[in-house]
């Protein structure tokens, strides 16, 4: 069923992983999110020199991935895919801000001060991806966007999630086929002139998408859409989804308002 | 009694100045199967959206009973259901069972019946196992028959479909077919399938250039190759229509109130 697109291999990435019964999946996931949201901004808000918050929010990461049974390999499978463009945006640091030792690295100087910053948004944006494999690997799409939903993020918002979601496998197979068409008529580029048949296919498939959303448009008014999208299955926290927010944060809060204090 | 279809010179011209319908009358009576015929372009997509009020042209036009017009479309709605050709335009929810539920709900259903609606439907369609996949991970066959429940969800009078059989394979085609024939409403399909309006309909209407050319019991217009021929129409060579019967209709309570209406 897959066409062979362009990214298939990522989009394979998502969804559930681990043991699907295990007690994290079933979770509700405004648990989830609110546990392992608390985690990152945990991270986020501390500096490196009180590195025990760290360790303790990469542990709470690990008691979590294991109640799910994820395997280590399954996260960095995932991890890969995320992090090298979070900690690109951070590379430069080492060579601009200045201040203590600096090193020569070939034509680069790197300053100590700029390493540590690098160091600390490394080991925050690796918190943080790991919190979002893992709330992504135990709960499916359209639950976090429930979850979501109940959390009273704007309805626009979900719901314009819910369609990418939705159509984005539609929208890779239709690349997929359009890739197949162009390689099967000897498409290869070699120079940047052959770009512009590229540029074409992006055009296409930008007007099918329009005509598609339309389509769709339609098809929920013809089924009596008037503006509010209704919910099947409410949420409903239970005792278990509870504790698990009241785990995290008290393993969490007091470390961190230690680190504080002691700082 | 009211009837299905009622439209006496309807007309309606796109803005580009092409005229979409040019004049259509077209009677259908209660728990009919009529299946609309003609080429590409001939005006057939046009009408569907029209029996829906999606498209609004002049003349005049009521469907199953109501009149057409912009303070009838909630209930037009509620009693017609419109099964679209691309089952990806028209299962636009996360999961199955919350895209057979959206007409229900939108029709200010509670979730405990929607809940027995999407079973009914579902059902319907001998679909029942596929609650709670992702419409992508469905086949062509399969996303049509869930196309189909989501309608019949709604319980509509009317049913229309339009290209029910495009793009399946033949066993995907019988199946749809076996589905078809023991729904028991009453049914306008658009198809450039022959054999299957051959297996379905009692009726046929030809639309050539938006306008009705042809009305008529089907055996008579499928075994008329001059007036096919005349519409870029053809039955598939070797195709003996004496040896397609029609399918028998369901007995259920619609079957009942219509014999018993005609006596």
């Amino acid at each position: 069923m897959r066409g062979g697109g362009l990214c298939n291999h990522s989009l394979e990435l998502t969804g559930l992983a681990g043991d699907p019964t295990s007690p994290v999946h079933r979770l509700d996931p405004r648990a989830k999110i609110i546990g392992l949201v608390a985690v990152t901004l945990v991270a986020v808000s501390t500096p490196l020199a009180a590195w025990p918050v760290f360790a303790g929010c990469a542990l709470v990461q690990v008691a979590v991935a294991a109640s799910a049974r994820i395997s280590p390999r399954e996260i960095w499978r995932r991890v890969r895919f995320v992090l090298p463009l979070v900690l690109l945006a951070a590379i430069f640091l080492p060579f601009v801000r200045k201040g203590g030792p600096s090193y020569e690295i070939g034509p680069l100087t790197a300053y100590e001060d700029g390493l540590e910053v690098f160091g600390a948004v490394a080991l925050k944006a690796t918190i943080g991806t790991v919190s979002a494999v893992l709330l992504g690997a135990t709960s499916t799409f359209p639950a976090v966007l429930r979850g979501l939903e109940a959390m009273r993020v704007p309805r626009l918002l979900v719901l314009i999630a819910a369609f990418m979601y939705r159509y984005l496998f539609v929208i890779v197979e239709e690349a997929g086929r359009m890739r197949a068409a162009l390689a099967a008529r000897a498409y290869r580029p070699r120079t940047a002139l052959h770009a512009g048949a590229l540029g074409r296919v992006a055009t296409a498939m930008f007007l099918r998408t329009y005509a598609r959303g339309e389509r769709v448009y339609h098809a929920m008014l013809a089924r009596g859409y008037t503006g509010a999208m209704p919910q099947l299955s409410p949420l409903t926290l239970r005792r278990a989804d509870l504790l698990f927010v009241a785990l995290v944060l008290l393993a969490l809060v007091p470390l961190r308002v230690a680190a504080q204090v002691s700082a | 009694m009211s009837c299905a279809v009622h439209a006496v010179g309807l007309v309606y011209s796109y803005p580009n100045g092409h005229r979409g319908l040019d004049g259509i009358d077209l009677h259908v009576s209660h728990g009919e199967r009529v299946a609309v015929l003609g080429p590409n372009g001939a005006g057939k997509t046009t009408l569907m959206l029209h029996l829906n009020g999606l498209m609004t042209g002049s003349g005049a036009l009521e469907v199953a009973g109501v009149d057409v017009g912009q303070r009838t479309l909630g209930e037009l709605r509620r009693r017609v259901g419109l099964v679209f050709q691309d089952p990806d335009d028209q299962l636009f929810m996360p999961t199955v069972g919350e895209d057979v539920a959206f007409g229900p709900l939108n029709m200010g259903l509670d979730r405990a019946a929607a809940h027995e609606r999407v079973a009914e439907a579902l059902g319907a369609v001998r679909m029942q196992s596929v609650t709670e996949r992702a419409p992508y991970q469905l086949s062509m066959g399969e996303r049509r028959r869930v196309a189909i429940a989501t309608v019949l969800a709604m319980r509509p009078q009317l049913l229309v479909l339009d290209e029910p059989s495009a793009n399946l394979d033949p066993r995907a085609r019988r199946e749809l077919l076996e589905v078809l024939a023991r729904i028991d409403r009453t049914m306008l399909v658009t198809t450039h399938d022959l054999p299957l309006a051959a297996e379905l309909c009692e009726r046929a209407v030809i639309l050539a250039r938006g306008r009705v050319v042809a009305d008529g019991p089907c055996r008579e217009i499928l075994g008329d190759p001059e007036l096919l021929w005349a519409n870029d129409l053809e039955l598939p060579s070797g195709f003996d229509l004496d040896r397609v019967e029609l399918r028998p209709r369901p007995h259920t309570k619609h079957s009942e109130q219509r014999e018993a209406s005609r006596r």
